[in-house]
C-alpha cells in the first residue's frame, strides 16, 4: 500500500525522525493560515502518489502568506503530469505546506527489504535528490549499505558507519546517526516495504531533516496496522481496482482490449502473456484466487465486463479439484444478470469439465469454449480482430 | 525416484481441525499420503479424520514419528507454526498459508539457519511425488509418476505445466511449488541440486515470474554445474512495472525483476525457454529427444 508524503512524515515524526514543520491544506485559505503560523516563507507541495512532482510544477516556493494563498489557488485542483503519473496525470486535492529551509547538502537514505539477502537493508548515498536507481546504475560506489540482522535490529556501529560514509561531522553526525536509527525503527515498526528519504537534507544550520519522504507497506501486515490502513486514499486508485478490492480480487487495469479472468496469479500473468503472444493486448490482470468460488467468479465477471475497453474476454480456469459445472453455472448466472453482449471464450479444466462445457453451450449466450490455453487465446484474439 | 518426500514420509497436519486443514488433509489421505497426526493447540487427545490430534508438533514427532509437516494456519500464526515444526525436528515443512508478513518470514529464515530443515513455501500449493506422497492442495489426479522434476513459484500455472507434460506421456518425479512470496524457504538452487543428484529425474521444468532475482541466481547455478536439460517459463512478460501481480513477490521494482531479464539469463545458461505458456510440454519433449 502507498501513502502520501504528508502521511509518511506523520509516521516518521512519531518515531522521532526529524521532518520540517508543516501542515496539510486543502483550501487556499488554509494554506495562507499555515504559512502565517510557520512561515512567512513556505514551500507548497502537491500531494499525489507519484514522484517527479518538482519538474511537473507540483512544488512551489511562496515568500509570504498572501503569495502562498495565490499559488495554492492554482495548485489545488490542477492536473499534475509527471513521469510516474502517465500522460493523463493526477488531480491535486491537497498540498503540504512546509517551512522553507536553507539547503547545505542533499543526501539519500532509504530502507528496503533485500529479497536475495532476506534482510532489511539501509542504503545511504551522497548523491541526494536524484533517483537512486540512476545512482546505482552510474555511480554504484557512491551507495553505502548496511544489512540489519532481525535478531539485533540495526546496531549503533552500523548507523555510525553510514553517517561517516555520508561525511557527517560534529553535531550533524550525532543527529545523523539518530536519524538513521529512528528511520529503521519506523520501517520495521510499521512493517514497511520501503522508507525513502530523498533528499535527506543538511540545513544551513547543520541540522538533519527529511525534506521528502516516501513509504510503502507490506500488504500482508496491514491487518496489524489499522492506523496505516486508514491512510489509504481511494482517489489515487482506479475505480475498478477499488471495486475489485472490496471482493478480495486482484485486479489491475491495463491498456489492451482483451479482458481476462483467471484463477491464480501465475496463470493469470501467463494468460496475459499468451494473449499478447497470439497477437492481442490484455485489458487487465484479474486473479479470482486459486481456490475459486462461485461468488468470486460472479463478482469478477462483473468487474471484467464493466471495463468499457474490453471487446472480448477470456476466462481461463484451471480448477483442479474445483468443479467446472459450478464455475460454468456462476459465469452463466452473472452473464444473464448483466445482459452482456461481449463475446467470451472459456477454457475450463478440472472435475466435471464436460458438464461445465454443456452448461455453457446450452445457455444460449455468446460463449465459445476452448481446449487448452493456446486455442483459447487464439479464439479470443480472433474475436477482437 | 523423487526428492524430499516419498512413501516413507509421515506427515503431521498443523491446523488439521480448521476448514482448510480438514478439506485438504482428507484429500491428502485419499491420495495415499501417510498423515500420521494432526496438531491443534488445545485439541490434543482427540481424533480428527481418523488421525490422532496433538497439542504440540513435538508430541506428533515423539508419539507418531512425524517427519514432515503441512501447515494450514492463519497468516499471523503461520511463522510461529513453521518455527515450532523446525524446533520439533521435522525435516520437511510445507507452509501453504498465504499472507504472512515479510518481517515474520525474515525472522523464520533466521531461526531456521543451521537447522536440518527444508521449508517449502509459504504461499505454495505444496509438493508432490506422484503415486507416493502429496503434501499440499494440488489436484492429485492430474499428476503421473515419471522423470520430470518441476520447480515453480506459482500454483495453477504449475498444474497447467503438469497437465501438459502428463498429456504428452511424461510423468513427474517431484513437483515443488516454492511459493509466491518475496521471502520463501527453499529456492530454485537448493531444489536443482537435489534434482541433479536424483537418478529418477531426467529433466527439470522451472517456472518463474517477475520480481526478485531468484531466477537469475538459478541460471548462474545451472550454467555452472547442472547436468540435465531444463525448460523454463517466466510469467509476467506483459506485466506493468511497479504493480504487484497477485503474488506478494511478483513486482517489477525500480526497473528490476522483469521477465525479459530473467528469460535472457536462463537462455544464456542453456535453458530451453518457452515464450508461450502453451509450449512448456512440447519443450520438455524436445529437450528429452
Amino acid at each position: 500500500m502507498k501513502i502520501h508524503e504528508y502521511q509518511a512524515k506523520q509516521i516518521l515524526a512519531r518515531y522521532g525522525v526529524q521532518v520540517p514543520r508543516g501542515e496539510v491544506a486543502d483550501t487556499p485559505a488554509k494554506a495562507a493560515e499555515v504559512a502565517e503560523r510557520i512561515g512567512p516563507r513556505v514551500v507548497l507541495k502537491a500531494q499525489i502518489h507519484a514522484g517527479g512532482r518538482g519538474k511537473g510544477g507540483g512544488i512551489k516556493l511562496a515568500q509570504t502568506p498572501a503569495e502562498a494563498e495565490k499559488i495554492a489557488r492554482t495548485m489545488i485542483g490542477m492536473t499534475l503530469v509527471t513521469h510516474q503519473t502517465g500522460p493523463e496525470g493526477k488531480t491535486v486535492k491537497r498540498l503540504l505546506v512546509e517551512e522553507a529551509v536553507q539547503i547545505q547538502r542533499e543526501l539519500y537514505l532509504g530502507v528496503v527489504i533485500d529479497r536475495a539477502r532476506e534482510a532489511a537493508v539501509i542504503m545511504a548515498s551522497t548523491e541526494g535528490g536524484v533517483e537512486i536507481e540512476k545512482v546505482a546504475a552510474e555511480k554504484p560506489d557512491l551507495i553505502f549499505k548496511e544489512y540489519v540482522h532481525p535478531g539485533t535490529g540495526l546496531l549503533g556501529f552500523q548507523a555510525r558507519k553510514l553517517a561517516f560514509q555520508l561525511g557527517l561531522k560534529g553535531e550533524t553526525f550525532k543527529q545523523g546517526t539518530k536519524f538513521i536509527a529512528n528511520l529503521y525503527k519506523a520501517f520495521s515498526g510499521s512493517d514497511a516495504s520501503l522508507a525513502e528519504i530523498n533528499p535527506l537534507l543538511i540545513t544551513g544550520q547543520g541540522n538533519v531533516l527529511a525534506l521528502d519522504a516516501k513509504m510503502n507497506f507490506d500488504d500482508n501486515a496491514l491487518p496489524r496496522h489499522p492506523e496505516i490502513v486508514e491512510m489509504r486514499d481511494l482517489d489515487e486508485e482506479s475505480p475498478l481496482e477499488v471495486e475489485a478490492s472490496k471482493y478480495n480480487l486482484n485486479y489491475i487495469k491495463l491498456d489492451g482490449n482483451v479482458g481476462c479472468m483467471v484463477n491464480g496469479a501465475g496463470l493469470a500473468m501467463a494468460t496475459m502473456d499468451i494473449i499478447k503472444y497470439s497477437g492481442g493486448m490484455p485489458a487487465n490482470f484479474l486473479d479470482v484466487g486459486g481456490g475459486v468460488s462461485e461468488e468470486a467468479v460472479t463478482n469478477a465477471f462483473k468487474i471484467l465486463v464493466s471495463d468499457k475497453d474490453v471487446r472480448a474476454a477470456l476466462i481461463n480456469i484451471f480448477g483442479g479439484i474445483v468443479r467446472c459445472d459450478m464455475i460454468a453455472g456462476g459465469v452463466v448466472k452473472a452473464a444473464r444478470e448483466l445482459g452482456t453482449q461481449i463475446p467470451i471464450v472459456i477454457r475450463l479444466e478440472g472435475t466435471n469439465v464436460e458438464m461445465g462445457k454443456q452448461i455453457l453451450r446450452e445457455s444460449g449466450l455468446a460463449f465459445y469454449t476452448a481446449d487448452g490455453m493456446k486455442e483459447a487465446a487464439e479464439k479470443v484474439v480472433g474475436l477482437v480482430r | 525416484m523423487s526428492i524430499l518426500i516419498d512413501q516413507q514420509t509421515r506427515v503431521v497436519v498443523q491446523g488439521i481441525t480448521g476448514g482448510e486443514g480438514t478439506f485438504h488433509a482428507q484429500r491428502m489421505i485419499e491420495y495415499g499420503t501417510k498423515v500420521v497426526a494432526g496438531m491443534t493447540p488445545g485439541k490434543g487427545g482427540t481424533t480428527h479424520l481418523g488421525v490422532p490430534v496433538h497439542n504440540t508438533v513435538a508430541d506428533a514427532v515423539r508419539l507418531e514419528g512425524a517427519n514432515a509437516a503441512a501447515i494450514f494456519v492463519p497468516p499471523f500464526a503461520a511463522a510461529d507454526a513453521i518455527m515450532e515444526a523446525a524446533d520439533a525436528g521435522v525435516g520437511v515443512i510445507v507452509c501453504i498459508t498465504e499472507g504472512i508478513p515479510t518481517f515474520d518470514m525474515i525472522k523464520v529464515k533466521t531461526f531456521l539457519q543451521g537447522k536440518p530443515v527444508s521449508l517449502i513455501g509459504p504461499n505454495t500449493p505444496g509438493i508432490i511425488s506422484p503415486g507416493k506422497c502429496k503434501i499440499g492442495i494440488m489436484p492429485g489426479h492430474i499428476h503421473k509418476a515419471g522423470t520430470v522434476g518441476i520447480i515453480s513459484r506459482s500454483g495453477t500455472l504449475t498444474y497447467e505445466a503438469v497437465q501438459q507434460v502428463s498429456q504428452l506421456g511424461f510423468g513427474q518425479s517431484t513437483a515443488v511449488g516454492i511459493g509466491g512470496d518475496p521471502i520463501v524457504g527453499l529456492k530454485y538452487i537448493e531444489l536443482l541440486k537435489l534434482f541433479n543428484q536424483d537418478n529418477g529425474t531426467d529433466a527439470v521444468i522451472m517456472i518463474g515470474e517477475i520480481g526478485g532475482t531468484a531466477e537469475e541466481e538459478a541460471a548462474a547455478y545451472i550454467k555452472k554445474e547442472f547436468r540435465k536439460p531444463v525448460v523454463g517459463f517466466i510469467a509476467g512478460q506483459t506485466a506493468p512495472p511497479g504493480r504487484r501481480m497477485g503474488h506478494a513477490g511478483a513486482i517489477i521494482a525500480g526497473g528490476k525483476g522483469t521477465a525479459k531479464e530473467k528469460m535472457e539469463a536462463l537462455e544464456a545458461a542453456g535453458v530451453h525457454v518457452a515464450v508461450s505458456p502453451a509450449d512448456i510440454g512440447i519443450k520438455v519433449r524436445d529437450a528429452l529427444k
